[in-house]
């Protein structure tokens, strides 16, 4: 369908945004009977935001189920998300998706996604999570398929710029549909464009000029232009502006959509110093899972926000690398040349770290206890001396995979205004409300199980209101 | 020849690339045996690579799964990188080395060889045979032999074909050499290997089917492929059964329609024609970015012969008690001789590679 004649219609719901959240709600409301049209941003070939990088999704199971072994009831669930997110949760909202999430994988199945049992490395997810067969891209494809199949409208380069809120009420959605600006009507409409990582300028707003050394992990199309546009329309905020799901990563990632080839676990087996090859954080805290999203903000902390994860040959092993070469060297002070940084400052730091290792039975699979005494910061689990060459360096900087700000809504998926009364006609899934039930924290695969559910919900609810 | 040198790493290159990406990733682990094999490794030399590329069906579900594949910079095309490096080492694997040159331009070298062995054949039945009798209508036992001697007919054949067979062993050989695991191979690993070659396990995309087209899922090239490869079976077992009774028991072609040797061609010729028929329509309908374009020819060039070889033999069996008979027997013995010849020169050769890549994951 022609941009122009998408114009002419009044469309009973309109979907902004082509991920995982925006397609559930589409077929969804498809499927109830409404004519659906779904404006996505990015042009077919990067078409799915986020969701094309993803791998898996939460879902609670009594009993197993097609992947998913063993059980994993709503308590475990529940109890998993509030350790994650220290409260920051709406406990009726969070049971509610928990619950939901049980049908996810039957109805995701029917709409042509495919499972595998989880993939080599992840075993630990493998009661939890169920893998999408080849990935995220695979399920944003079938998505689409169904979609198209069923007869939803789809625009691809076409980025919604503002959707006229009066009293509560969307009047308007205007778009740029390839260069040509565009105004639709709908009775109702569901916004799932996820967060605004992708957005520099308000980045920098949170975080100054750091944030220009951060890489984005995913899209560059989460731009938060709908976020933006609606908040400065009276709808109520969740979350704030400075919170963002950070990572640590491989400094050389392409500034965006480096997806899960960039990630590096080495983390836990080195030392990590930053560009004056000084140590700052106890690097065995936990375990990796554990504390892999707090390293993205540590890195973020530093200067240049930059800082380097130095290993020697005995922990080579011990870790998935990143996609990216390690850079070697004989010695501790050539691999601080080949890294730019002080050799004789990184020399320093690693036998002021050595010294202070504490004999100890290493074993990676475990908190082992191997640590350093005496030593600022410590380094508490898996220190062992760095003595054996070839040494080896990796650079890392922050990886932002999304924001947490977003606008809140109710159990129906509603946005509501400030006043605390739902739009009448407005409804969101996906990252761009995902704040209301993960405040803070990350539960592995809860970002596609909050965009499910909240989308079929939200699709369902929209179909409704626009079919009376 | 340096050229070839360095066209060949720059694809282990970009291969080596590909494959450490896909490594970082692997999200494509359920699809096929690639990627479980892939995992196994951490840094790839050339023998693995070929042994991967080899192990690949080419079903193109890992391309469109791909949150790498070009646009993206990263520019990630398993099948197409594939595709090339195992053109390549059909190359490199060739007995005797000369002849690995018939890998490049191999559609064009498939079709001179067909028309050179199509007009060895008639010249053989023209000069071998008396004025008159190719085109007459010859029934009865031995009828196919009074438009062929039967010495030319089958001592042209024996030879071809056994030295067919030392080709592609010898290719087989130098595979295997190079791909062979470290560990003992075990009798459960070769049958493994045989069942997933036999039923073409990997060509399904992990179960759901393959991306033949486009982005939607089919099961199309996989049900083709099996009509051609179990056709071409049973015509090679319509032969071999053909050869005993001649040879061994002393009758000669033709034999009646209710025969082992005909309804083994018969049921074969048809799987060939519908397999290779489909197959040649995929390759035009197929969305060429995840294809090597280059090896278009040697692709279509073995499945026409295929095809051509298939659809004289019927034509043969239909028209074998009329006139045409003679120069229809010429025709389809020319085609098979082709075929016996190019057999370790063409594309033929990965269902070699494939199982022995399979046993040796
Ligand atoms: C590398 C990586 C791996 C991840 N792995 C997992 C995982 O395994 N499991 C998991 O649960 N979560 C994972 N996540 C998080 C997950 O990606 C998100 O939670 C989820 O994809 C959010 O879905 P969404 O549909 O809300 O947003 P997105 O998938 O980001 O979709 C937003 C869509 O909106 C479009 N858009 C934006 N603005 C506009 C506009 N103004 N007009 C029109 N369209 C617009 C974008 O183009 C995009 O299509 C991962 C994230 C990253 C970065
Ligand atoms: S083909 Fe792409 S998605 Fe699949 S494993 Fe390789 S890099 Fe990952
Ligand atoms: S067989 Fe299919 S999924 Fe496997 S590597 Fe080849 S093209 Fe990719």
């Amino acid at each position: 369908m022609l941009a122009a004649e998408v114009e002419t219609e009044t469309w009973d719901v309109l979907v902004v945004g082509g991920g995982n959240a925006a397609l559930c709600a589409a077929i969804t409301a498809r499927e109830a009977g409404a004519r659906v049209v779904l404006l996505e941003h990015a042009p077919p070939a990067f078409r799915g935001g986020n969701s094309r990088h993803t791998r898996n999704l939460r879902a609670m199971h009594d009993a197993p189920h097609g992947v998913l072994v063993d059980t994993y009831g709503e308590d475990e669930y529940w109890d998993d998300l509030l350790r994650v997110t220290g409260g920051a949760t709406d406990e009726h909202l969070a049971r509610m998706t928990i619950r939901a999430s049980a049908a996810a994988p039957a109805w995701m199945t029917a709409r042509g996604v495919n499972f595998q049992p989880s993939l080599t490395g992840t075993l630990s997810l493998g009661r939890t999570n169920a893998f999408f067969l080849g990935g995220g891209k695979a399920l944003v494809n079938a998505y689409f398929a169904t979609a198209e199949r069923l007869g939803v409208t789809i625009l691809y380069d076409t980025e919604v710029t503002s959707i006229t809120l009066d009293d509560g009420f969307a009047r308007e959605v205007t778009a740029v549909s390839r260069g040509f600006p565009l105004t639709l009507r709908a009775r109702a409409v569901v916004v799932a464009s996820g967060g605004f990582q992708a957005n520099a300028a308000w980045m920098r707003e949170s975080w100054g000029e750091a944030a220009d050394n951060f890489i984005i992990r995913g899209t560059p199309y989460a731009q938060g232009t709908v976020l933006r546009d609606l908040l400065g329309q009276g709808v109520q905020h969740v979350g704030d502006a400075t919170q963002c799901h950070a990572v640590a990563i491989d400094a050389r990632a392409p500034k965006y959509d480096g997806g899960i080839v960039t990630r590096l676990d080495c983390v836990p087996f080195s030392i990590v110093v930053d560009r004056d090859a000084q140590r700052f954080y106890d690097e065995g805290e936990d375990v990796w899972p554990k504390r892999y999203a707090i390293w993205g903000r540590l890195v973020a902390q530093r200067p240049g926000q930059i800082a380097y994860s130095i290993i020697d040959a005995k922990a080579e092993p011990l870790f998935m690398p990143s996609v990216f070469p390690a850079i070697r060297a004989d010695t501790i002070a050539e691999l601080a040349r080949q890294l730019g940084l002080n050799p004789a400052a990184l020399e320093a730091t690693v036998k002021t770290y050595n010294a202070a290792v504490v004999p100890g039975v290493f074993d990676s699979s475990k908190l082992d206890f191997c640590r350093t005494e005496g030593l600022d910061p410590p380094k508490t689990h898996w220190a062992r001396a760095i003595d054996t060459p070839p040494f080896i360096g990796y650079p890392l900087r922050p990886g932002i995979t999304f924001t947490y700000l977003g606008v809140q809504v109710n159990d129906r998926a509603q946005v509501l205004m400030q006043d605390g009364r739902p739009a009448a006609n407005l409804w969101a899934s996906g990252e761009i409300m995902a704040g209301n039930i993960l405040g803070q924290g990350y539960l592995a695969g809860f970002g596609m199980t909050i965009g499910t559910v909240f989308g079929r919900l939200a699709g369902e609810e929209a179909a409704r209101y626009a079919r009376n | 020849m340096p050229e070839t040198d360095s066209a060949l790493s720059t694809t282990m290159t970009e291969a080596r690339r590909v494959m450490e990406i896909c490594n970082a990733c692997r999200y494509c682990e359920g699809f096929c045996a690639v990627f479980p094999a892939m995992a196994l490794h951490r840094d790839f030399a050339n023998a693995d690579l070929n042994r991967l590329a080899n192990l690949c069906h080419n079903c193109k579900a890992c391309y469109y799964a791909c949150q790498y594949a070009p646009p993206h910079p990263f520019g990630v095309n398993v099948p197409q990188t594939f595709a090339i490096l195992r053109d390549e080492s059909y190359r490199a694997y060739a007995w005797p080395r000369p002849l690995a040159a018939a890998f490049a331009r191999n559609g064009t070298v498939v079709a001179l060889t067909t028309g050179l062995s199509l007009a060895l054949v008639l010249i053989l039945t023209d000069s071998l045979t008396a004025p008159g009798i190719l085109i007459r209508a010859w029934t009865g036992r031995d009828a196919f032999y009074r438009v062929i001697p039967w010495a030319a007919m089958s001592g042209i054949a024996a030879i071809t074909l056994l030295f067919s067979m030392l080709a592609l062993t010898m290719g087989g050989m130098a595979f295997w050499r190079e791909s062979r695991p470290d560990r003992p191979v075990t009798g459960r690993a070769v049958l493994r290997g045989l069942h997933d070659a036999l039923t073409l396990k990997n060509l399904g995309g992990g179960g759901h089917g393959c991306n033949d087209r486009d982005g939607a899922f089919s099961t199309l090239r996989r049900r083709f492929h099996h009509a051609m490869a179990y056709g071409f079976a049973a015509c090679f077992a319509a032969t071999s059964v053909a050869a005993f009774e001649a040879y061994v028991l002393g009758l000669p072609a033709p034999y009646p329609w209710l025969s082992a040797p005909v309804i083994l061609g018969v049921v074969g010729g048809a799987g060939l024609l519908v397999g290779t028929s489909g197959l040649i329509g995929l390759k035009f309908t197929t969305d060429p970015t995840a294809t090597a374009p280059a090896l278009l020819g040697a692709d279509l060039a073995l499945l026409a012969l295929l095809w051509f070889a298939a659809a004289t033999g019927i034509t043969l069996l239909l028209f074998r008690a009329s006139a045409a008979m003679g120069p229809l027997l010429a025709l389809h013995l020319g085609f098979i001789l082709a075929l016996f010849i190019v057999l370790p020169y063409s594309k033929f050769v990965h269902a070699i590679y494939r199982t022995l890549a399979l046993i040796a994951r």
